[in-house]
């Protein structure tokens, strides 16, 4: 049983780490797009 | 669109619960391995699903070769990312499953050692379009993936002609499945391909974005030299 929820927590450890690099990635992005916005209002 | 996404997202989620309760409660005992066959319900649609992004990755790079279309070099991009997700998850519940059944980790049998081969050329892929910033970046990743997709048929037949140590097929092949495995089997593997299409969608999103993003960037330090042209004296010295 133990290495059957090995490989059931094993597989969604991976799709969250996933998940979580996608959702790190998106939030760079809209501090890009914040810091773009606000320089373009600053000129 | 954006209303569209989180309706599938719980739908995706709800299937998924089901699936899970299928295979870990609803599906029948194997008699001979017991309850640690059921890691076959996660380790096989993830296999299958990967086998399918790897081929609209193939297919992608392909239009993307002949078109030069940015949509195309995305979705092969993306589809290569989420792949290699689900080839780890494979290449990672295939030894938790090997070791109580054949008494070890991993072994250099043909079908194991062409899937770790996979999985090295795709990351190998996802290295070269994460740190090469030539412009022939797309390109040379395109050629990669078309030999790499080579590999995923070489995988999936390998256990059909050669004897390997690696189950033999229970779908098609000579192989037998219990319907009820069987379909444990199938729905585990719609909810995985559910989850992998939304999990590509978001992605493809955030690419475009990125992409959006970065050429304002661009566009925006070409023109920042411009502005700061007049704090430069007439000698060329900066003032």
């Amino acid at each position: 049983m133990n290495y059957l929820y090995a490989a059931y927590v094993a597989t969604w450890a991976i799709h969250v780490a996933y998940l979580g690099t996608l959702l790190r990635r998106y939030t760079r992005l809209r501090n890009e797009i914040a810091e773009f916005k606000g320089r373009i209002e600053e000129k | 669109m954006k209303r569209v996404f989180p309706i599938l997202a719980v739908l995706t989620a709800a299937l998924l619960s089901y699936a899970l309760y299928e295979a870990l409660v609803a599906a029948p005992t194997e008699q001979t391995m017991g309850d640690v066959q059921r890691i076959f319900y996660y380790h096989v649609p993830s296999a299958w699903t990967a086998f399918i992004l790897f081929f609209v990755n193939f297919f992608a790079s392909i239009a993307y070769l002949i078109w030069r279309n940015t949509k195309a070099d995305i979705v092969a991009l993306v589809t290569a990312e989420v792949g290699v997700v689900f080839c780890t998850v494979v290449l990672v519940t295939g030894p938790i499953w090997a070791r109580p059944v054949w008494g070890i980790w991993w072994t250099w049998d043909l079908r194991l050692t062409l899937t770790l081969v996979l999985w090295l050329i795709y990351v190998s892929y996802l290295v070269l379009r994460r740190f090469s910033s030539s412009g022939q970046t797309p390109l040379l990743a395109a050629v990669l993936a078309v030999f790499g997709a080579l590999d995923v048929p070489l995988v999936y037949f390998s256990i059909w002609f050669f004897r390997t140590q690696h189950p033999q097929p229970v779908i098609g092949g000579g192989g037998s499945i219990d319907p009820r495995m069987l379909h444990v089997l199938l729905i585990n593997w719609l909810a995985f391909s559910c989850f992998a299409a939304l999990v590509c969608w978001s992605r493809y999103r955030l690419e475009v974005l990125r992409r959006e993003v970065d050429e304002t960037l661009a566009l925006e330090a070409l023109l920042e030299p411009r502005s700061s042209q007049t704090r430069i004296s007439p000698t060329g010295r900066a003032g």
